[in-house]
């Protein structure tokens, strides 16, 4: 293969193609007239993993902006997984809810296209731009139920406090190029390392601004007040992807601005991201066993697991670095499964998703019931789960740099939150279900998605030495 | 923070002037009011009915597709003025851009919210078989 200019976002452009195709059939779609518009979405999804997978080890760049680095290859085959994952789940109950299908994966494909170039981008204008059009496609997917007051709700406040964090990161990114001249990210990195920095009240300012704009993003404390809200609001299949792609593109572009062109900076930024780890991983796990509604329980479970990836990043070693791929892998699919499960249970007229509806599950949906036990269990951290080796991989990191209080709270919290993941699986096997009425049947694509999905938790649990080790090769290229 | 003094007072001096204007007129000019010059201004017209007027909710995307493709054009404009500079390789990614708004263009257009009459809307013909009192308030979206 020869290379060109374009090779860095050939896979940017087939899910961007594939959005513009699923908008034009929907513009020519008779009313009822059905379309295999997830199926066109799946097209260009698999496309780009194919062109990921192609473009591996070749680091290839485009236009001065963006990278085909391993590390983003991998985050991007991580998104794209997660993509394809929820539109086959989709498939069912796009059409079982009455949502808008056209509008539905092409905001799917368009949120994908942010998040891929997030990952990507190597300036931070090109990370910003990235950041909004992944953002506002997923404002809109959360309110896409617009006759449903709830949703309407979650996307507004959703919206509201986003692009307010928006403008913090945006006011970082002015800072940083007031004190180096650049938003080139290779740029900032030179000047930083070049200059000694530390104690310039310009560039603390920048990485305030930028911790801000970023953990607004990520979901962590203290800017995870949107998250409950939105996750419970938005229909759960939405909730899965949104919880998922937008934390794994925005944890990959904040571990690559600061383990790279601020890691000169280590010693400033790293006792405030200790901090903010610590009361994430606290709060998330605390606050979350008071829930009663599964969404927000998971919620705030995603809060909890939004801190441990920052303890990689305070970590800030080899080993760190390689856990935060890991742990995103881990738990990309480990959520979506779970929010999956939710979402192919509940309709908009019954949600399901109280803790209490999850009782007997065992006796009307025995193989959900298995599936999403093995999903709680990785979600809590048990072995032989991916959920076990991410966070001992992660603590381990956290160790090897001496950070040992950071690794105690996380594995207390880990400990205490097992207790409410525990809840459900009690609630769902050893509870009589009472007089409600039964949840849905699931459609069998759906099912084959969720087997396959778990089958992968359980092999990155077992055996987890190849994802590991393609971890550790994807980080050593770039930083 | 040096150089940066004379743009302190030249700050200091317009807020000063601002603030000062105000408070002095309220003491030094005359005030004899009349009907004529407490109503709001409206560039020498009388003033007709009441100025918070319910608005159909069509304005709304009209005002959002009007956003959208007045940015297009802010974007053709610095290309043109770079046209020979950027040659055939500009030309293409301009293309390139107009297409993926062209394809904006034929969603919005094929989903009729270019159709800004209510006589386009098939319950518009329901609305008024039911008299018109149901079709002002469905022109001004308030009826279902």
């Amino acid at each position: 293969m020869g290379t060109s200019a374009f090779d860095a976002v050939i896979p940017v452009i087939c899910v961007t193609l594939a959005g513009l195709v699923v908008l034009l059939a929907e513009s020519f779609r008779k009313k009822q007239e059905r379309m295999p518009l997830g199926g066109l979405a799946l097209i260009g999804l698999i496309g780009a993993v194919i062109a990921c997978v192609l473009l591996w080890d070749r680091n290839a760049t485009s236009f001065g902006m963006v990278t085909a680095d391993n590390y983003a290859l991998f985050v991007n085959l991580i998104i794209l997984t997660v993509g394809i994952l929820t539109v086959v789940f989709s498939q069912h109950t796009v059409e079982r809810d009455g949502l808008p299908a056209g509008e539905y994966y092409a905001l799917l494909l368009f949120a994908i296209v942010g998040m891929m170039l997030m990952v990507q981008a190597t300036d931070l204008l090109l990370v910003f731009l990235a950041l909004e059009t992944m953002s506002i496609a997923v404002y809109v997917l959360t309110g896409i139920r617009f006759n449903d007051a709830r949703g309407t709700e979650a996307a507004f406040k959703y919206f509201l406090l986003g692009a307010f964090a928006s403008a913090f990161l945006l006011y970082g990114i002015a800072f940083l190029f007031g004190v180096t001249g650049t938003t080139s990210l290779d740029g900032i990195g030179t000047v930083v390392a070049a200059q000694s920095m530390s104690g310039n009240p310009m560039i603390l300012a920048a990485i305030a601004l930028l911790i801000v704009g970023f953990g607004f993003k990520v979901g962590v404390v203290p800017f995870h007040q949107w998250s409950p809200d939105a996750y419970e609001g938005a229909p759960a299949l939405v909730t899965g992807f949104m919880s998922t792609g937008v934390k794994a593109a925005a944890m990959a572009a904040f571990a690559r601005i600061f383990l790279s062109s601020l890691e000169p900076m280590i010693t400033d930024w790293a006792p405030v991201l200790w901090g903010v780890a610590a009361i994430t991983m606290i709060l998330g796990t605390v606050v979350g066993v008071a829930q009663t509604n599964l969404k927000r329980m998971l919620a705030y479970s995603s809060i909890a697991h939004a801190g441990y990836l920052l303890v990689g990043i305070v970590a800030g070693n080899e080993v760190g670095k390689a856990a935060i791929l890991f742990y995103l892998a881990a738990y990309a699919l480990t959520n979506v499964a779970g929010f999956a499960i939710i979402g192919l249970l509940g309709t908009k007229a019954a949600p399901n998703d109280d803790l209490r509806d999850y009782a007997g599950l065992w006796h009307t949906h025995p193989a959900l019931a298995g599936l999403m036990t093995i999903v709680l269990l990785s979600l809590g951290g048990f072995p032989p789960t991916a959920g076990f080796i991410a966070k001992w991989y992660i603590f381990s990191a956290a160790v090897g740099s001496g950070y040992y209080w950071l690794a105690i709270i996380g594995f207390l919290s880990s400990v205490v939150s097992v207790f409410f993941y525990l809840r459900i699986v009690v609630m769902m096997f050893m509870t009589e279900r009472d007089a409600r009425p039964v949840p849905l049947p699931v459609a069998a694509s759906a099912m084959a998605g969720l087997a396959v999905t778990v089958a992968a938790i359980l092999y990155l649990g077992i055996l987890p030495s190849r994802v590991i080790d393609l971890a550790a090769a994807s980080i050593s290229t770039v930083f | 923070m040096e150089g940066w003094g004379g743009i302190g007072v030249m700050m200091a001096v317009a807020i000063g002037f601002g603030i000062s204007s105000v408070i002095l007129s309220q003491f030094l000019g005359p005030s004899n009011p009349t009907p004529e010059k407490e109503a709001p201004y409206e560039c020498g017209v009388p003033p007709v009915g009441d100025a918070r007027e319910r608005q159909s909710v069509k304005f709304y995307l009209v005002a959002m597709i009007f956003l959208l493709f007045d940015i297009e054009v802010a974007f053709l404009y610095p290309w043109a003025m770079a046209l020979r500079d950027l040659g055939w390789f500009g030309l293409a990614q301009i293309t390139v851009f107009i297409l993926i708004l062209l394809v904006g263009y034929i969603y919005i257009w094929r989903k009729g919210v270019l159709d800004w009459g209510p006589e386009s809307d098939p319950d518009y013909h329901v609305a008024k078989v039911l008299g018109p009192s149901v079709v002002k308030r469905y022109r001004y979206g308030t009826g279902n």
